[in-house]
């Protein structure tokens, strides 16, 4: 029984980090239909900045938000430049996101150099809940709570208010949405930028539990996308669903088939995808 | 599409294949070994282009075919001592046999979603070099693999005769793409890209030219998988990385989708810029990134689209109404 | 006019005949070769490789027995492939003499097919793949560093005899690196009357090892983990959040705790003890100068990867002089470069085994704070160690390299 508990909160917690990440990804997709290869890159330089924010002041809080904001400006430069006018075009969008990510990793290298790190922690996030022979680390406890504030604030901002309707409209009909006189530029580069600030406070997060080093962006893009396939790309509910699901996938199979445990992340995704090519919660 | 006449057409590619089939005596040999390299990369670009170009499928998969070529030579040369000619029917085979399974998957997704498909069937691929240890040595690969040993009076060891053998291979691939793109078949899949209903309405299988373009794509690519595994001697899990995959669509998107020689092309610059600035400039990654975006931004149709369209400039063409 | 010129070039020739010196003097630098990732995920092992050799050769003014030095960087990118067209390059093109460098096992099996092939000397400072030296041996291949194996049999006596833990459960990397570490931990722990009681193995890049932390067996007294890089950075602070440590002591392979990572760890990694070829914190006026000086010159204090490439550098060194820098020859060359004896460089006394892997010191290292910084203080040192241990080489190489599955896991 003891094993069941643990694995399940360690596959939420993982699925947890992966929502923070994955949640901007499908957003974006959605909205612009834009793969975003760079997605990764957010996450990483998201942690880089937010380490020398701390290694500056000390504050996690401040890491999060400057870490955030910065690369969500940084985004919206990005979209603005280059991916605004590739819209339909996958082949396009491949390559410029990929030629970004190559080109972030580079520049972080030459600023950061390439040595590993963890982003400190502050006390009170360290150490575990322990009831009897179970521990429940506190940092993974935060990661769950802050994907759960997130989560509720992405859908009520969604579903709830006039800027949510007006996104809404935006990625279930753009041109009817430009039409009825919402300014579909500006709301793009709104949702492109809250992608990024996702990412990048995932980044910060992340940070203090799976370090901030170099390649640490191409290893977790595989993972956000497999989130968003697996979900559906362009639904919020998708990556939540589909982040609990790859999490506890991925804890799961590992503890029960660790020979096969690229398998049980994969493959689940091509038998999903065969059957339901768009995602569980995904529309063509 | 009008351009210049079939006859001056020609005259480009006579003159390089002219320059290839001449350069070796001439060539330092790292130059050599990069030029095999591009032309077996370029087999890689042009099978795939069979896909993208051709049929408007962008496949971010494409390092499982070459995989599957590259690790027939190696399990089959290193356990059973197999010649090249049980190789390479072996490897084409099952590349085949592998583009068939994920064909089957794939093609049940357009647009974006095909292109996530074929990148989670990647790397399942990759998975599968990567873990299954037994067959494949896992994450050590396969190395000392030895040049192949075909039936001519000299032997494929040297650089020189390796480069002949790697364009002989090359022409090969090119002569089949070319063929399949000029007969009517390769004529209906241009017609699927431009407009499946269209094609449906008219009688053709359209699934079907889908389904078979995918797989003999993956052929071609497993005959080019043969030839690296031959050409490095090794076979390893990164050479299905994703970032393969991805190097092939610039290679493609570079060259000019749909002209088979444009990939081609691509496939030598890439090859030539990786090495060539990574002896000048530690930061080669900041210049490569940059190449995949001034290809988008500069050149979206790829350098011999833009060289078709600036020569169908410069010639007093007839009026032609905007697509 | 013409005639002073005349006689102006025979007088210099007669003096540059008169004052040359030996006729190697002549022939330009001797060109190294050095092939390492310096982007991408590893970049700053290659430069603290590159750290070590360089810093070296500034140490001898860039010169080797009278002839200037030429290293020629190439960076692989972790990958096989691209070393492999790497090594082409600077052997056809840059007409190198030797060539050092390497990171990761695979990549060292993919070029030394070609070394051989090429039949030019390669250095391998850093990559450790057993079979190397073992059951694949390869004739220019001149391995300077270890085998993965190497620390892990001391250690398996030393964790049942001294430390006195009978059951020890194991996580370690799953990749050839991680069977050999954990085989030769495995094989002498057992013989010495320790049990292995449960065999964990994470993927590379494993990045939540709680799957892994929660099925790890309550009873052992001990955990034997084996972590690389940035799994090292992760699996210490992950393993005392499980409320593991406060329980079950923390062992593990050299690279675990090593000092690559050591100063981005904190409180989590104290105690850990693990073997390996080096210590930064070695109690020799050698090391302490090498400590002192490279951390003046790179700001870090020197990881195994700067010290066996720094041995490394001097390797060619010795060799080049043992043959009055006649390193055009290449047999020459390769025989010289297998004979050098190193008795006092940082990490130790160095030599060749018959089968040409080093024998040298293995250090058991507990990590420990010292004036705020972590540190691997060496608690017991192993001297002469060579990669059969103690057993007679051919009676060990009947036995299969250790894999996943050998030793079998008797007690799991």
């Amino acid at each position: 029984m003891d094993f069941w508990i643990s694995q399940v909160f360690n596959g939420i917690s993982y699925g947890a980090l992966l929502f923070l990440l994955a949640g901007g990804l499908t957003l974006i997709f959605g909205m612009m239909r834009i793969i975003n290869l760079t997605h990764g890159s957010y996450f990483l330089l998201g942690g880089y900045v937010g380490l020398t924010v701390i290694w500056r002041t000390g504050s996690f809080p401040l890491a999060i938000l400057v870490g955030a904001v910065a690369i969500a400006v940084l985004g919206v430069v990005q979209w603005r430049l280059f991916l605004h006018r590739l819209a339909g075009e996958e082949l396009g969008q491949v390559l410029t996101t990929v030629g970004f990510a190559l080109i972030f990793q580079d520049l972080a290298l030459v600023i950061w150099g390439g040595e590993p790190y963890t982003i400190p922690a502050p006390a009170a996030l360290t150490g575990a809940f322990n009831t009897g022979t179970l521990y429940f680390p506190v940092y993974r406890v935060f990661m769950i709570g802050v994907a759960a504030v997130v989560a509720v604030v992405l859908w009520f901002v969604l579903e709830r208010t006039r800027v949510g309707a007006m996104m809404r409209a935006t990625v279930d009909d753009a041109e009817m949405a430009g039409g009825v006189g919402i300014d579909v530029r500006r709301i793009s580069m709104g949702v492109f930028a809250l992608g990024a600030l996702l990412a990048a406070g995932a980044g910060v997060v992340g940070g203090a539990f799976v370090g901030v080093y170099p390649g640490a962006d191409f290893e977790i893009l595989p993972y956000a996308f497999v989130v968003v396939i697996v979900g559906g790309m362009g639904s919020l509910r998708g990556a939540l669903i589909g982040s609990l699901l790859v999490g506890l996938l991925d804890n799961f199979g590992k503890a029960l088939f660790p020979e096969f445990s690229y398998f049980t992340l994969f493959a689940p995704m091509a038998a999903i995808l065969a059957i339901r090519p768009t995602g569980l919660f995904g529309r063509a | 599409m009008s351009g210049p006449a079939p006859a001056n057409r020609l005259v480009v590619p006579v003159v390089v294949l002219a320059v290839l089939l001449a350069a070796p005596p001439f060539l330092s040999s790292y130059v050599l070994t990069l030029l095999t390299q591009s032309l077996i990369y370029a087999i890689v670009a042009m099978s795939l282009d069979l896909l993208l170009g051709y049929l408007g499928l962008p496949s971010l998969g494409h390092a499982a075919y070459l995989g599957v070529g590259a690790y027939s030579v190696g399990i089959l040369t290193s356990r059973y001592g197999a010649g090249f000619g049980t190789v390479l029917p072996v490897g084409v085979g099952l590349a085949l046999i592998l583009a068939a399974v994920f064909g089957l998957l794939a093609l049940r997704a357009t647009g974006v979603y095909f292109l996530m498909i074929t990148l989670a069937l990647g790397m399942v691929a990759w998975g599968l070099a990567y873990r299954w240890v037994s067959l494949t040595q896992g994450d050590n690969g396969i190395s000392g693999l030895p040049r192949p040993d075909v039936p001519l009076p000299w032997s494929l060891a040297g650089a020189i005769p390796f480069y002949y053998f790697a364009l002989a291979g090359f022409l090969l691939a090119l002569g089949v793409l070319w063929l399949i793109v000029h007969s009517p078949f390769g004529m209906s899949l241009v017609g699927v890209r431009e407009s499946e209903t269209r094609m449906r309405t008219l009688g053709y299988h359209v699934w079907l030219h889908k389904y078979l373009g995918f797989v003999i794509s993956g052929g071609v690519a497993g005959f080019g998988g043969v030839l690296w595994a031959y050409y490095n001697g090794f076979v390893g899990p990164t050479d299905l990385d994703l970032s393969t995959s991805v190097e092939v669509l610039l290679m493609v998107a570079l060259g000019g989708r749909a002209t088979l020689l444009g990939p081609a092309l691509g496939a030598g610059i890439i090859v030539f810029l990786k090495n060539l600035v990574s002896v000048y400039t530690q930061r080669w990654l900041l210049i490569l990134g940059a190449a995949y975006i001034g290809t988008i931004v500069y050149a979206p149709e790829g350098i011999v689209g833009a060289v078709r369209r600036l020569s169908e400039a410069t010639e007093p063409a007839p009026a032609r109404p905007e697509a | 006019m013409g005639k002073k010129l005349t006689l102006g070039v025979v007088a210099a020739l007669v003096l540059a005949v008169a004052a040359a010196p030996p006729a190697w003097a002549q022939k330009g630098p001797i060109k190294i070769g050095f092939i390492a990732p310096m982007t991408g995920g590893a970049a700053q092992v290659g430069k603290d490789m590159l750290n070590g050799l360089m810093m070296y050769l500034a140490e001898r003014g860039n010169e080797i027995a009278g002839r200037k030095v030429e290293v020629i960087v190439e960076d692989n990118q972790g990958s096989p492939a691209v070393a492999l067209t790497k090594l082409r390059k600077l052997v056809e093109s840059d007409k190198v003499h030797v060539l050092t460098g390497g990171l990761f096992a695979h990549v060292g099996y993919a070029l030394a097919p070609k070394v051989d092939e090429y039949k030019i000397p390669m250095l391998y400072p850093v990559m450790a793949a057993d079979d190397l030296t073992q059951r694949k041996p390869s004739k220019w291949v001149v391995r300077t560093g270890w085998t993965s194996s190497q620390p892990s049999h001391p250690f398996g006596e030393y964790v049942a005899k001294t430390l006195g833990y009978k059951k020890v459960a194991v996580i370690a990397m799953d990749y050839a690196f991680g069977y050999e570490v954990v085989g030769g931990f495995q094989k002498t722990f057992e013989e010495n009357g320790g049990r292995v009681i449960q065999k964990l193995w994470a993927p590379i890049g494993t990045t939540d090892f709680a799957p892994y932390l929660s099925q790890i067996k309550r009873d052992a007294d001990a955990v034997f983990a084996l972590m690389v890089a940035v799994s090292s950075l992760r699996f210490p602070k992950q393993y005392e959040d499980s409320g593991l440590k406060a329980k079950i002591p923390l062992i593990g392979g050299g690279t675990t705790f090593d000092e690559f990572v050591l100063p981005s760890l904190g409180d989590e990694a104290l105690g850990g003890v693990s073997p390996l070829i080096y210590s930064a914190a070695i109690d020799t006026p050698i090391n302490k100068r090498f400590v002192k000086e490279y951390r003046a010159k790179y700001g870090k204090v020197p990881s195994y990867y700067s010290e066996t490439n720094y041995t490394a550098g001097r390797w060619i060194d010795e060799a080049a002089k043992a043959i009055k820098g006649d390193v055009e020859n290449r047999e020459k060359f390769l025989a010289a470069l297998r004979k050098v004896e190193i008795p006092d460089a940082p990490r130790g006394p160095i030599k060749l085994d018959s089968r040409g892997n080093p024998i040298q010191t293995i250090y058991i290292r507990k990590v420990e704070r010292k004036d705020g910084e972590l540190w691997n203080t060496v608690v017991k040192t192993y001297p002469a160690v060579s990669q059969f241990w103690t057993y007679k080489p051919e009676q060990f190489l009947k036995d299969p390299v250790y894999s996943r599955d050998f030793p079998p896991c008797k007690y799991c």
